[in-house]
């Protein structure tokens, strides 16, 4: 019965060959998780007021004039965008556990690795729509134009966010078995985190600076990080997954 | 005595008479730095310790590369000891630091990008220890900090360009002297090197004790589990 399963799951989800493929497996995974987030929205929505309330309170600790905004905006928006990231990878792999379907996610016939980067994936896309809807809030608030320089900003913020992503979606993994796990993760991750948001919050001032200036040291440090993060997550992750 | 024992024994009082050896080399050989005078004594302390939590933040990184392939409990008592020494000495580094820094500098601290880097670098490895104490089942918390260990040591010199590049861009107070190869005279080069064999022997020292005090402790884990195991059956015995 329970190779028949298999070999019908193989069959659907893999085509039919015997090493089990990446994509399909990254694929369902992405998609799965989407859909669950689409039930619920919860996620979605909880990080997005967060990250609005963090750029609000920064407000009071600041004066946000529109040339100081020049000098601090950038760190707000990316401390903004990494508490709120940090976050919202917490739940990523505890869902799973309150339901214990992990073990069902490793039992399934593809590459361990597709459990990653399908989450690391998804989360991408939940952290990027915050972004979406928090930059023109921060651009109303601190009144800081970032209409000429939107590619820039958009190469950025994919680039920062991959690289949060990433060892976020990793440590996750684990971290949903320990105590104070809304506490464990955000103290590994965000001193690991430490290059993405210097080169991210140097790359967004040199782009908001006047004039603009392209970031290309920043962008190279930021590629360069997201490189090293998935070699790293991509050879770790399946010694995380065994029990 | 098992000639093990022995030999750590003669390891230790190795240590302990190199350690006096490398205070006397200090204070009474490297010659008087010509600014800076007695203040500079520290640096070689402070440097000897900074490459030897150098060298155990790598012993941590390969622990865990160990541990992860050959899933043996011995490499993860390999890498929390070695983590937690390189921590000590890592927290020498940043105490001694600033007590150079006061009356060089003027100030206590600057965000310069060794300093920025040192200090990044504690706080990944206070987190390192932070997992021990936060996931009770060993073979987790044995994986979660292997790959942390390996993933924290990777990050460090990505951590260090990205605060060089980032400081670069802004003045910062300059290094006065004292840094190696910046014409550093031969005998203060000698007496450094010879307090970085101190320093090592002694991580050696501490690292080892360590090690066997974690074997210890996952030995009477071991036998607590298998007495409860037994403990029913043993009852069921007694009281037919």
């Amino acid at each position: 019965m329970a190779s028949q399963t298999q070999t019908v799951r193989e069959q659907s989800v893999i085509s039919a060959e015997a090493a089990p493929r990446l994509w399909p497996g990254l694929w369902a995974i992405f998609a799965k998780e989407v859909r669950t987030e689409l039930r619920t929205r919860e996620l979605l929505v909880t990080t997005a007021v967060f990250a609005l309330t963090v750029v609000f309170m920064f407000s009071f600790s600041f004066d946000p004039t529109s040339e100081e905004s020049r000098h601090i905006g950038p760190g707000l928006l990316w401390i903004a965008f990494l508490f709120a990231g940090t976050l919202m990878l917490e739940p990523a792999f505890l869902r799973e556990q309150s339901n214990d379907t992990l073990a069902a996610l490793r039992l399934a016939p593809i590459a361990p690795t597709a459990i990653l980067l399908g989450k690391a994936l998804s989360n991408f896309l939940f952290l990027s729509i915050t972004e979406v809807l928090l930059i023109p809030v921060f651009v109303v608030f601190y009144n800081v134009g970032v209409a000429s320089v939107l590619p820039g900003i958009i190469l950025v913020c994919v680039l920062g966010t991959l690289g949060i992503v990433i060892p976020g979606t990793l440590f996750s993994a684990v971290t949903a078995h320990a105590r104070m796990r809304e506490m464990l993760l955000p103290l590994l991750l965000l001193p690991i985190l430490t290059p993405i948001l210097i080169a991210a919050t140097e790359a967004t001032a040199s782009l908001l600076s006047d004039p603009p200036e392209w970031p290309s040291m920043g962008l190279k440090l930021l590629a360069g990080a997201d490189i090293i993060f998935l070699i790293a997550a991509y050879f770790l992750f399946d010694s995380l997954l065994e029990e | 005595m098992s000639p093990n024992r022995i030999l750590w024994l003669v390891v230790k009082l190795v240590a302990a008479l190199w350690m006096a050896a490398a205070g006397y080399a200090i204070f009474f050989i490297a010659p008087d730095e010509s600014t800076m005078h007695a203040v500079q004594r520290i640096f070689y302390i402070h440097v000897s310790s900074a490459w030897t939590a150098g060298v155990g933040f790598f012993c941590v990184a390969l622990a865990g590369v160990l541990y992860l392939i050959k899933r043996e409990p011995r490499y993860d008592w390999a890498g929390i000891a070695a983590a937690e020494t390189s921590l000590v000495f890592t927290t020498v580094v940043l105490v001694t630091g600033p007590i150079w820094a006061k009356p060089i500098w003027g100030i206590w601290w600057t965000w310069d990008p060794r300093l920025t880097s040192t200090f990044v670098t504690w706080l990944m490895y206070v987190a390192y220890l932070l997992i021990r104490t936060l996931v009770d089942d060993k073979q987790r918390r044995a994986v979660l900090c292997a790959v942390y260990g390996i993933f924290a040591f990777a990050d460090v010199p990505l951590v260090f360009m990205t605060i060089r590049w980032w400081r670069g861009q802004h003045p910062s107070p300059v290094l006065a002297g004292a840094q190696p190869g910046s014409g550093l005279d031969p005998t203060m080069k000698a007496v450094l090197f010879f307090t970085w064999g101190a320093t090592l022997v002694l991580f050696a020292v501490l690292m080892r004790a360590r090690f066997r005090l974690e074997a210890i402790r996952g030995e009477t884990e071991e036998l607590r589990q298998q007495a409860e195991d037994r403990a029913p059956a043993i009852a069921a015995v007694s009281n037919p």
